[in-house]
């Protein structure tokens, strides 16, 4: 009994965005074009608030109503529930590769025509996401990077590769995240120790992958799910190093706390997050018009500038100075995930990764 | 005013509001449940309406059933500890002035208003190494050097036993201000100490009272899922992170409802025997 009411108050919690969206209707009504976009709640909500979202609507007159998301798929589950329901809970949302890949299974995502995002030939290849017959599911975002970070006062002096979290001098001392699908380990053990991530092509590949990340087990202090959790952590130096966000470990360093964040040489994780539309969104036309616009060079630096996150479109064609470049991301080759991978198999990984770490 | 079985249709009126919400609210979800349970996992998508037994055929591993028996032993052990605590200082608190208890009910109902995720974070800073007690041990000289408590096992307890005490002393506060006082004076008089008149009087009187607080705080403390992660290491997850982890994590509804209806049999279950064993003794 006190299973479902604790499983239910967390649904609850994560769908408490969907039910101050139902709330609002009126105030939407008052607006001619209006659009409601999914963002991750907190301070990417609030950065995009203050700094995207008011330009936009000066520019095209289109009324954006920011919905805060939960990370991780709780809002993909939503929306699939909603959207089998004909509701849309947000038109488009920021959403994770992973969840990406998932949608498309049930045909999720309303697939995007390119001759209307006149801005698509700046984006990098790799932030364009395609449904397995060639249409398009979705259309980078932002990216990011999850790279290695210490607590200044504890560490000296930077580490300089990912086997950092390998040494026994390090014991107890790690936060990582929780979960295979977000924190990546397998790729970071791949490309530090076996030879690149294409050794996870292959069962074998993968199952030396898990029995070389056993050895990382005894140095972790604490597997988070909750991003607050190890932050906190590692500015008081109780958890003095892990993995975590580039961009939001800057901010702290820049508010003073005595954190930082190193691109080892094997290069730091990048993930990123597209814009999908809803199949149950009745805004295809203004949904196309916020894509288009967040593909502007300029508004990727913005972002950048603003956000901290890094840009999804090609380097030269954004303004961003080499400092500025510098301070959201790296040269070194990142280490992209294998997102194909927690689709195809992603029970069997799921189920050895929480025997690695649970057992 | 006599009071009169029900006659008509009609005298079940005023059950119908009840019945239509336990319907709604518990009934209804609780049968999706056990319905998503047996459909099909789509790996990499959703589910697809089917009856299968490939959920429940999954949880049957030697790992989920250690993390069960994890779970229903750490439940136990909370539930024991909030009783051996919380009868003693209820039994005091009842003999109290009336206006200590208001103060003291008042303190232990603000407990209540916490949410899990404060109480876990107090408790993390707590027992951490740069902000925790050990840091008052070591300037009192009695520790040479602060350490983290957590995540430990005993981290994980105190957490859930601090969360717990209030309904424990809420549930056993009526019954033990109902006992009748003088029984125990009747066992002074027959020159029982303090301490002996508790527990060969007090005790035995409230054994029904105490099994069914056992039981409420241990289905209490089973559903925990936040304290076990915030103040534990992996190995001190219990089943319902595992289930939140399928469900909003992995979009696995249909393994996170077979393990969801699997915890809910095997605490039925459990409950029951505690009864059918509470019953068996009364008769003994």
């Amino acid at each position: 009994m006190i299973t479902t009411s604790i499983k239910r108050r967390t649904l609850l919690g994560a769908g408490l965005a969907g039910a101050s969206m139902l709330a609002m209707p009126s105030v939407l009504r008052a607006q001619d074009k209006s659009l409601k976009v999914g963002v991750y709640g907190g301070y990417f909500k609030t950065s995009f608030d203050k700094n995207i979202f008011p330009e936009f609507t000066k520019a095209t007159g289109i009324a954006v109503e920011s919905i805060a998301e939960p990370t991780g798929e709780a809002w993909l589950v939503q929306l699939e529930q909603a959207a089998r329901a004909g509701q849309a809970p947000a038109d488009v949302s920021m959403m994770s590769q992973v969840a990406m890949l998932k949608g498309q299974s049930t045909d999720l995502w309303t697939p995007i025509d390119m001759a209307k995002i006149k801005n698509s030939s700046n984006l990098l290849d790799r932030f364009v996401n395609k449904y397995p017959d060639g249409r398009i599911a979705g259309i980078g975002a932002v990216s990011w990077y999850i790279t290695l970070v210490t607590n200044t006062d504890v560490y000296k002096e930077a580490p300089t590769s990912w086997s950092a979290f390998w040494d026994p001098a390090n014991a107890d001392k790690l936060g990582l995240l929780a979960l295979v699908s977000n924190s990546f380990l397998l790729e970071v053990t791949a490309k530090t120790f076996l030879g690149g991530t294409n050794a996870l092509d292959t069962e074998e590949g993968l199952l030396k992958a898990f029995e070389k990340l056993a050895e990382v087990k005894p140095n972790v202090r604490l597997w988070y799910r909750d991003e607050a959790q190890f932050e906190q952590s590692l500015k008081s130096g109780e958890i003095p190093m892990g993995q975590y966000y580039h961009d939001v470990t800057g901010l702290a360093a820049a508010d003073g706390n005595p954190v930082r964040s190193t691109f080892p040489k094997e290069g730091g994780i990048q993930d990123s997050g597209c814009w999908a539309l809803s199949r149950a969104s009745q805004k295809s036309e203004e949904a196309h018009i916020f894509i288009d616009y967040m593909c502007q060079p300029s508004i990727q630096a913005t972002l950048s500038r603003k956000v901290g996150t890094s840009p999804t479109v090609k380097r030269e064609v954004t303004d961003l100075t080499d400092k500025e470049f510098a301070a959201v991301s790296s040269d070194i080759e990142p280490i992209v995930p294998r997102y194909d991978l927690y689709q195809s198999k992603s029970d069997w990984l799921n189920q050895k990764w929480t025997e690695l770490i649970v057992g | 005013m006599r009071r009169e079985p029900p006659q008509t249709l009609g005298d079940y009126a005023p059950l119908l509001f009840p019945a239509a919400m336990l319907t709604i609210f518990f009934v209804v979800p609780f049968g999706t449940m056990i319905a998503v349970s047996f459909f099909q996992r789509q790996q990499g998508g959703f589910y697809t309406p089917a009856f299968v037994f490939d959920n429940y055929a999954r949880f049957l591993s030697a790992f989920f059933g250690g993390v069960l028996g994890f779970s229903l032993l750490l439940a136990i052990t909370v539930a024991i500890c909030c009783v051996v605590l919380a009868l003693p200082f209820t039994y005091m608190l009842t003999r109290m002035a009336r206006k200590v208890q208001v103060v003291w009910l008042v303190a232990l109902l603000s407990i209540l208003s916490l949410s899990e995720v404060i109480i876990g974070f107090a408790w993390s800073t707590l027992f951490s190494r740069t902000a925790g007690i050990t840091n008052i041990l070591v300037a009192l000289g009695i520790m040479s050097e602060a350490k983290a408590l957590t995540p430990s096992f005993g981290a994980v307890l105190t957490g859930m036993v601090y969360q717990a005490f209030p309904y424990t002393v809420l549930v056993l506060f009526p019954a033990l201000v109902r006992l009748d006082p003088t029984l125990t004076e009747a066992a002074r008089t027959l020159g029982a100490s303090p301490l002996k008149a508790f527990f060969t009087v007090v005790v035995p009187a409230l054994r029904n009272t105490i099994t069914a607080t056992l039981i409420m705080v241990f289905i209490f403390a089973l559903g925990s899922y936040l304290l076990p992660q915030l103040l534990g290491r992996p190995q001190h997850w219990t089943l319902s992170v595992l289930i939140t982890d399928q469900a909003i994590y992995q979009s696995n509804m249909p393994f996170a409802a077979a393990m969801a209806v699997f915890l809910v049999l095997v605490t039925l279950g459990l409950v029951a025997l505690t009864v059918i064993a509470g019953r068996k003794g009364e008769a003994a």
